[in-house]
C-alpha cells in the first residue's frame, strides 16, 4: 500500500477538482467556445465530457488506486505492477515529464497572475491601462476604434512581454543582455519565486498536510473569489448608455448564442449552427478542452488516486471532481471574460485578442482594459487576477507530486532530497521558459507539444491499458470497488471500443492538420532553432527520467529478490 | 442575447450546477468508507449455537 493516504473523502474530491480546475476554466474555455461556435459547442463539449472526459478519469482512478494497492504512487510503478514486467515502468516515463514539462511554463503563468493582482490592488497597473485605455473610445464604430483597439491589445502585449522579461530587443537578438535581466527582475521573477516557494513547501509537507490542506481552503475561496466577480459582471448592465449594443446581455449572447465568430480582413464574420458542428475543428477543439480541463492524460489522477484507501469509493469521487470542474468551468468561467470583455472591448477585440496569444490572450491582454472601465475595476481586476492565481496553483502542485511519489519510491529518496532535486529540474525549466524565449515562443512550443501530443498519447496508452492490458473486467471491478454510485451500462463498450476511436479519430485528426499539413507549429520546428531547442529540451526531459526509470526498476527488482536484467 | 442562447445557456449552467450540487450532497450524506468497516461486534457467528 502506498504509505501516504488522504484525510478525508472531501479532500481527495477537494484535491483532484483543485487540479483541474486552472487557467484553462477562466480563459481557455470561454476563448475556445466562442471561437467554435459559441453556444454550438456546448453541444461537442458535452459528447466530448462523457465518452472521452469521464471515461478516462475514471481509467486514471482505478489505475491509481490499483497502483496503490500494490505500493506504487507514480506511473512507472503503476504501469509496471500493471503490466506485469519491467517495459510497463518505461512507458510510464511519459506520465512523469507531462506534468513536469507543464509545470516549467504554467508556473510562470501563475506567477504573471500573482503579480498582476498585486499591480492592481498596489496600484500599479496604471501604467499598463495608461496605453491600453486606448480602448476609452473602445465601443465606437468604426475602423478608428477598431485600431485603437487593436493598440490597446498591443500595449499590454508589450507590457506583459516585458513584465515576464521574454520581449526581444528590436534586433531580434533576446538573450544575455542585461534589459531583459533586468524587465525580469523588476517584474515576475519576485513573484516567480514566491510561487516556487509556495508550490515546494506544500508539496514538502505531503499529500495530508500539504496539498489537501492547501486546497480545503483554497477551493472555496476560489469560488467566493469567482462568485464576487461574477456578481459584477451580470450587474454591469449597460455602462455606457451611447452605447446600447454594448450591454451585458448582449455579452452573454456574444459567448452563448449558438454562433461562431471569426475575423475575416478585420470584419467579424458569423458562423452558423450547423456550420459549426460540421466543422472537425469544433469537435478537436471540445476534445482537446476537454482533456486539457480535466486533467486527464496528464497522469495526475493515478498519483492522486494512489493516495486513497482500499475501501474508499472512487467512481464517486470521479464524478464529484469532473462536476465540480464542469461547473467551475461552464457556470463561472463561461459568464464572466467574455461578457464582460464584450461591454467594455466590443467583439472584433475579443477574437483579435485570441488570434494573437491563444488562450492566455483574453486574462493578460484583453482584460486589463476591461477592469480598468469597470466601476470599481482595479478591485475587480486584482480580484479576478488572484482567483486565476488561486486556481493555477492548485493545479501546479498537483504537476509536481507525480514526480515527487516516483523519486520517492523509485530512487528512495527522502522527501526533503526529492523536492530539492525535482525543485531544481524545474527551476532550470523554468529560466528556460522564461530568459531563452524570444517572445513567447519557448512557452508557446512547449505547450503545443507537451499539451497536445504528449497528452493525447498518454490518454491513448491509459485507456488501451485498462480496456485490453489490465483487462476491461478486471479495470471494471477496481472501479466498482467500493462505488456509491451505480456504474452505466454501458462503460464496458464505451471504454473498449468508443473511447479508443474517438481517440483515435481525434489525434489523426490533429495530426492531420497540425503534422502532415505542415501546420505552424511543424514548420516553426522545421526552421526556426530556438523552436528546435524547445522541443529538444522536451526530449532532454523524458531521456533523463527514462534513465531514472531504469534505476528505479533495477532498485525495484532488488527489493523484490528478482535477479537484476536489463529493464 | 437570442432566445437559442438563452436556452443553451440556461441548461449548460444549470445542467453543471445540478449535478456539482448532486454530487456534493451525495459525498456529504454518505457515511465515509471506515465506517463499512465491521467491528469484532457486529460479527454474527450463528454456527456457534
Amino acid at each position: 500500500m502506498a504509505s501516504e493516504k488522504w484525510g478525508s473523502k472531501l479532500g481527495v474530491i477537494l484535491a483532484v477538482t483543485g487540479s483541474a480546475v486552472g487557467l484553462g476554466n477562466f480563459l481557455r474555455f470561454p476563448g475556445v467556445a466562442c471561437a467554435n461556435g459559441g453556444g454550438a459547442f456546448m453541444i461537442p463539449y458535452i459528447i466530448a465530457f462523457i465518452l472521452l472526459g469521464l471515461p478516462i478519469a475514471w481509467v486514471e482512478w482505478a489505475m491509481g488506486r490499483y497502483g496503490g494497492k500494490k505500493g506504487f504512487s507514480s506511473a512507472p510503478g503503476i504501469f509496471r505492477a500493471i503490466l506485469g514486467n519491467d517495459r510497463g515502468a518505461q512507458i510510464g516515463t511519459l506520465a512523469l515529464i507531462i506534468p513536469v514539462v507543464i509545470y516549467m511554463y504554467y508556473i510562470s503563468i501563475e506567477s504573471w497572475c500573482l503579480g498582476y493582482a498585486w499591480k492592481y490592488w498596489t496600484g500599479g497597473m496604471q501604467e499598463v491601462v495608461a496605453e491600453a485605455s486606448l480602448q476609452a473610445e473602445l465601443a465606437q464604430p468604426g475602423l478608428s476604434a477598431a485600431s485603437s483597439r487593436e493598440a490597446g491589445i498591443d500595449a499590454a502585449q508589450n507590457y506583459l512581454l516585458h513584465f515576464a522579461g521574454v520581449i526581444p530587443e528590436p534586433g531580434g537578438q533576446k538573450s544575455g543582455n542585461f534589459r531583459i535581466l533586468r524587465d525580469f527582475a523588476n517584474g515576475s521573477l519576485p513573484f516567480l519565486a514566491i510561487c516556487f516557494a509556495a508550490n515546494l513547501f506544500l508539496i514538502y509537507r505531503g499529500i495530508n498536510k500539504g496539498i489537501e490542506w492547501f486546497c480545503r481552503w483554497a477551493m472555496p475561496a476560489l469560488l467566493l473569489c469567482a462568485v464576487i466577480v461574477l456578481a459584477r459582471v451580470l450587474t454591469l448592465g449597460t455602462p455606457n448608455p451611447e452605447l446600447p449594443d454594448a450591454s451585458i446581455i448582449n455579452g452573454l449572447g456574444f459567448m452563448w448564442n449558438p454562433v461562431g465568430h471569426r475575423l475575416v480582413e478585420g470584419r467579424l464574420v458569423e458562423v452558423g449552427f450547423w456550420e459549426a458542428l460540421a466543422t472537425p475543428q469544433t469537435w478537436l477543439a471540445a476534445a482537446g478542452q476537454i482533456f486539457f480541463s480535466l486533467s486527464v492524460g496528464f497522469g495526475i489522477i493515478m498519483t492522486y488516486a494512489s493516495y486513497t484507501k482500499d475501501d474508499d469509493d472512487i467512481a464517486l469521487s470521479s464524478l464529484s471532481a469532473a462536476a465540480g470542474n464542469g461547473f467551475f468551468e461552464v457556470a463561472l468561467g463561461g459568464m464572466i471574460a467574455i461578457p464582460a470583455a464584450f461591454v467594455f472591448l466590443g467583439p472584433e477585440t475579443i477574437i483579435s485578442a485570441g488570434e494573437k496569444a491563444s488562450s492566455l490572450s483574453l486574462g493578460f491582454l484583453a482584460l486589463p482594459g476591461v477592469f480598468e472601465h469597470m466601476p470599481a475595476g482595479h478591485f475587480f481586476g486584482g480580484l479576478f487576477f488572484f482567483l486565476l492565481f488561486i486556481a493555477a496553483i492548485t493545479s501546479s502542485l498537483s504537476m509536481l507530486q507525480p514526480a515527487i511519489a516516483f523519486l520517492e519510491e523509485g530512487l528512495g529518496l527522502r522527501r526533503h532530497a526529492a523536492v530539492t532535486l525535482l525543485g531544481f529540474i524545474t527551476a532550470i525549466g523554468t529560466l528556460f521558459v522564461s530568459l531563452i524565449s524570444n517572445g513567447l515562443t519557448v512557452l508557446d512550443h512547449m505547450d503545443f507539444w507537451t499539451a497536445n501530443f504528449c497528452i493525447f498519447t498518454l490518454a491513448t496508452v491509459e485507456v488501451v491499458f485498462f480496456a485490453w492490458v489490465m483487462g476491461i473486467d478486471r479495470g471494471l471491478e477496481e472501479l466498482a470497488h467500493g462505488a456509491e454510485i451505480r456504474l452505466p451500462k454501458a462503460l464496458p463498450f464505451v471504454l473498449k471500443y468508443v473511447t479508443p476511436a474517438f481517440l483515435l479519430v481525434i489525434f489523426a485528426s490533429w495530426l492531420s492538420k497540425e503534422v502532415f499539413s505542415n501546420g505552424p507549429y511543424v514548420k516553426a520546428l522545421r526552421e526556426d532553432p530556438l523552436v528546435q531547442l524547445t522541443v529538444g529540451f522536451i526530449i532532454g526531459n523524458y531521456l533523463f527520467f527514462a534513465i531514472l526509470v531504469r534505476i528505479a526498476v533495477r532498485r525495484w527488482r532488488k527489493n523484490e529478490g528478482k535477479p537484476e536484467v536489463a529493464a | 442575447m437570442s432566445l437559442a442562447g438563452w436556452m443553451i445557456m440556461t441548461a449548460s449552467v444549470a445542467g453543471m450546477t445540478v449535478l456539482f450540487g448532486w454530487c456534493i450532497r451525495k459525498v456529504f450524506t454518505l457515511p465515509d468508507a471506515t465506517r463499512h468497516l465491521h467491528s469484532q461486534s457486529d460479527i454474527d457467528p450463528r454456527d456457534q449455537e
